[in-house]
């Protein structure tokens, strides 16, 4: 029986140990991290529901990226989603919590639905759940139909990605659960989206035509443009971190996208490298989300807000929670030596080895994506320097940032073990991409042996004939060099003790908080460069006591969510409206209500037959 | 060995660059200007003197100077080995230069934060600002480049190319670039401490002796790094061979193509007025043009 149940409803090929591999890397620490950060603040009885949540979330995600059958896989997806929502709401006392909780699973089950179609097509020509029965079936599959499941592939795991404009639920649910749910949410749950977009998409149905890469591609760019313009302006730093998953989610799809636009173009071998770009981002990613929605939980929980305008000089008062943000931020803004840079190196590296084969406008159309990014990691870079910098430094804003204190152990050994992760992921680079060339080449059904990616001594060499090389260690050991003959040359030159003094303050002599930049005036000029897309408002008020003394200034800005006001609001007015209007045909006759059941079964009696 | 002189002179020489610019603005203003090794007494005088630290500042102030010269010197050893040797690094290419600028700045720009003034923070945004802008018209003229020459190697233009109308027109991109990262007019003022208009200069504000010196040091070099970069896209010249008379004729000629390049930079710093912050976006907007018709021009071939 086991053995039937192994090898009919299991599938163990190297791109489902990768995800699994994901999985583990991050739950564990966040598992450790959640003794220390549930204690104290919820009862007993609601930290054994929590762990008990937990323990069913993590073992439906591992069984969705293990699983080698369609109506299994969709078990255990709505399994995954139910207990998130569960644990989106666990801070019942929070009146967001529902609302948050309400728009995930409408969201998540809309998606589903989707998710849900594609496969009935699928059945339809394959008559059979099972992946490998498919993957050969969809071979006979006209183009048409293949384009249509594409699309509902697309929505379906687009929806639980968080790709723009899908994105809605994200920014709502992600902040609302404990944060280490939150690091699992935005670290591993809706890189299962990716994994059903590589699996379904790229494995089952092969990409049959080009404009489906380039279509990934730009909704890639959309989503990593808008959500690290949503996170400039966001001031919950836990709502900022969720909509840099938007973004991150953005730059693994471009990894994909390209994978897939190459692979339409018989370029196997690019074709390969963009999907281990992909791959790594992805895995980067959770480590270092996951890192700083940990780093997030321990402020909030120490200080009791998520606001950043309300925090500052937590450097001092929690020194290894802002050492461990600090490495996450740095490895989410790409900088080197550490684990973001490699992937986002190896993903430009792919939209130029990409334009040397690629013909006439689509190297324009790559060299354009490949623009769009490095604005995307420019732009969050400038996010980073806000969220640490308001945060950690300066002065305290308020008297909960004042009293802070370093948190308990076990969190603490839940962050250093992901931030250690963030500098072996960037140092080990050729390594790990050794591994994910076979991944890669599985997923994407293509013989790598012929192919060299070609590593020595930690030097990652793109592509043999040109011979693009990086090496992060070398860059680190470089770092490291100049540094200490920096430091050396200061201490030596001159041996005057550094006189530690008051800040500047022209002549002001009460120097406090009140005079520090805030995390609002650090982003205005992000807020008219980008007011195009952002329709800022804002509001000012002098209350005078007289007309030359003005005795307060209000001031009140906020920016448009062009997404839920343009496409969402009005959606939801619309089904309200017909809703309403069906209510007509719900007279309350239970006669009624039996012919409605009959017809209802009439027509899907007809549909089944014709299908 | 005979690199690691070349790299010492070439950081030994860096501050001339900056020292020549403002000799050249002064004399075409028709003043008489201060010497050009005035950046030399500077950092003596600087490096001789203590220095004051913020008491809100953390260990992120007292670092950053080191990280800021070390990242520099990082990048100075990239560019040096394409253009000096035109051996391929192992350690990195064009990219990775960009990224491993962007530690330095980072790390500056939370320093700013650091001291709790509203100088550093304003400075802060704003640098994170332009600095954001220009990473999309940096990327086009990297991928101009490489089209051209076939890989982002940095070395791969290292060498005695001829020049095309692609390469002429990244060298332009490239040039606008360099005059937002530099901090030069019409985006950034060096010579001014007026809180309206400072970028790079409200950062460092809080910065004295040592400390400041590093960094200033650390500008120069990258001041240069970005004018190499700009004078083998248009005055190429081979790597560096032969016998020690050759070598030095061969530096010279190096040093006076980014003197070319540096009379061009206080030209332009003479003729135009500074903008308002925001239309430095338009600024780099336009060097994120041109980087697009230089890649239309390498794709055509021309």
């Amino acid at each position: 029986m086991t053995d039937f149940l192994l090898q009919k409803l299991f599938l163990f090929d190297p791109l489902s140990i990768f995800f699994l591999a994901v999985i583990l890397i991050i739950c564990i620490p966040s598992l450790i991290y959640s003794f220390g950060y549930l204690k104290g603040e919820y009862s007993a009885a609601k930290i054994a529901l929590a762990q008990i949540l937990l323990f069913f979330f993590v073992s439906s995600m591992v069984l969705v990226v293990s699983v080698s059958n369609c109506l299994v896989f969709l078990l255990f997806w709505e399994i995954m989603s139910l207990v998130s929502y569960f644990l989106v709401i666990f801070d019942i006392k929070h009146s967001k919590s529902i609302r948050a909780g309400l728009i995930y699973i409408v969201m998540t089950h809309i998606g589903t639905a989707f998710i849900i179609g594609a496969f009935v097509v699928l059945y339809k020509y394959s008559r059979s759940f099972d992946f490998l029965a498919i993957k050969n079936a969809v071979q006979a599959m006209p183009l048409q139909t293949k384009n249509i499941v594409f699309l509902l592939f697309l929505i379906g795991f687009g929806t639980k990605a968080g790709i723009v404009p899908l994105h809605i639920w994200l920014p709502y649910a992600h902040p609302q659960a404990p944060s280490h749910i939150s690091s699992i949410m935005s670290g591993v749950m809706i890189k299962t989206a990716i994994y059903g977009i590589i699996r379904f998409v790229i494995f089952e149905l092969g990409v049959a035509s080009s404009w489906w890469g380039a279509l990934v591609l730009i909704l890639a760019i959309i989503s990593c443009l808008a959500g690290v313009i949503y996170a400039l302006m966001e001031h919950d730093i836990k709502r900022l971190l969720a909509y840099h998953s938007v973004e991150n989610i953005g730059i693994i799809l471009l990894g994909v996208g390209l994978g897939m636009f190459f692979i339409s173009l018989n370029l196997p071998y690019l074709a390969v490298f963009s999907l281990i770009a992909g791959l790594y981002h992805l895995i980067n990613h959770a480590i270092f989300k996951g890192l700083l929605f940990l780093c997030a939980g321990s402020v909030y929980k120490t200080t009791g807000t998520r606001n950043i305008e309300k925090l500052g000089g937590l450097i001092k008062k929690m020194p290894y929670t802002a050492a461990c943000f600090l490495l996450g931020a740095l490895a989410i803004s790409a900088l080197p030596p550490f684990n973001g840079f490699v992937s986002e190196w190896l993903t430009l590296q792919a939209f130029i080895l990409g334009a040397f084969d690629v013909i006439g406008g689509n190297k324009l159309f790559l060299g354009l994506c490949g623009a769009m990014l490095a604005l995307t990691s420019g732009l969050a870079a400038a996010c980073f320097v806000k969220a640490f910098g308001v945060t950690f430094l300066g002065q305290a804003r308020s008297y909960h940032a004042h009293n802070a204190k370093e948190v308990s152990l076990s969190m603490k050994i839940g962050m250093s073990f992901l931030a250690l992760l963030t500098v072996i992921f960037g140092l080990a680079a050729a390594l790990i991409i050794k591994l994910l060339a076979k991944v890669s080449a599985s997923a994407l059904g293509i013989d790598i042996s012929s192919m060299s990616f070609s590593i020595n001594n930690f030097t990652l060499s793109v592509q043999p004939a040109k011979g693009v090389y990086l090496s992060t260690p070398m860059v680190a050991l470089g770092l490291i060099i100049f540094g200490v003959v920096s430091f050396v040359i200061y201490r030596v030159i001159n041996s005057y003790k550094p006189r530690v003094y008051k800040t500047w303050d022209c002549g002001y002599y009460k120097l406090d908080s009140a005079n520090e930049y805030t995390a609002t005036a650090f982003s205005k000029p992000f807020r008219i460069a980008f007011s195009f897309f952002l329709l800022p408002y804002r509001r000012t008020q002098k209350i005078r006591e007289s007309f030359y003394h003005v005795k307060s200034f209000s001031y009140e800005t906020r920016t448009t969510k062009i997404f839920k006001k343009y496409i969402y609001d009005p959606t939801l007015v619309l089904v309200l409206r017909v809703a309403k209007s069906m209510r007509k045909i719900q007279p309350g006759s239970i006669h009624l209500y039996l012919g409605y059941i009959f017809i209802t079964l009439l027509l899907m009696i007809m549909f089944m037959s014709k299908f | 060995m005979k690199l690691i002189l070349h790299i010492f002179v070439f950081i030994l020489v860096s501050p001339l660059l900056s020292g020549l610019i403002s000799k050249i603005k002064n004399n075409l203003r028709m003043r008489k200007g201060q010497s050009i090794f005035q950046p030399y007494y500077n950092l003596t005088k600087l490096f001789s003197k203590g220095e004051v630290i913020s008491e809100t500042a953390s260990w992120i102030f007292r670092v950053a100077p080191f990280v800021v010269l070390s990242s520099t010197l990082t990048a100075a050893i990239l560019v040096l080995v394409g253009f000096f040797n035109n051996s391929i690094h192992q350690m990195g290419d064009f990219i990775a230069l960009i990224f491993i600028f962007a530690l330095g700045r980072f790390f500056l720009s939370l320093a700013a934060l650091d001291t709790g003034s509203s100088f550093g923070g304003m400075g802060s945004s704003r640098e994170m600002f332009i600095s954001s802008l220009v990473e999309p018209a940096m990327f086009m003229v990297i991928f101009a480049v490489s089209l051209q020459f076939g890989s982002t190697n940095i070395s791969a233009f290292g060498s005695l190319h001829t020049v095309s109308a692609s390469s002429i027109v990244a060298a332009v991109a490239l040039f606008l670039i360099v005059i937002a990262e530099t901090s030069r007019i019409p985006v950034d003022n060096q010579e001014t401490h007026l809180e309206l208009t400072m970028i790079h200069e409200a950062m460092v504000l809080e910065y004295s002796g040592r400390s400041l010196a590093l960094i200033e040091l650390a500008s120069y070099i990258k001041q240069m790094i970005y004018f190499s970069l700009i004078a083998q896209l248009i005055f190429p010249v081979g790597p560096s061979e032969g016998n020690f008379t050759q070598i030095i004729l061969w530096f010279l000629w190096y040093l006076s193509r980014l003197g070319i390049i540096a009379l061009v930079v206080a030209l332009v710093e003479i003729s135009v007025a500074k903008m308002r912050l925001f239309r430095a976006a338009d600024f780099l907007g336009f060097a994120f043009v041109l980087g697009v018709i230089a890649t239309v021009c390498a794709i055509l071939g021309v």
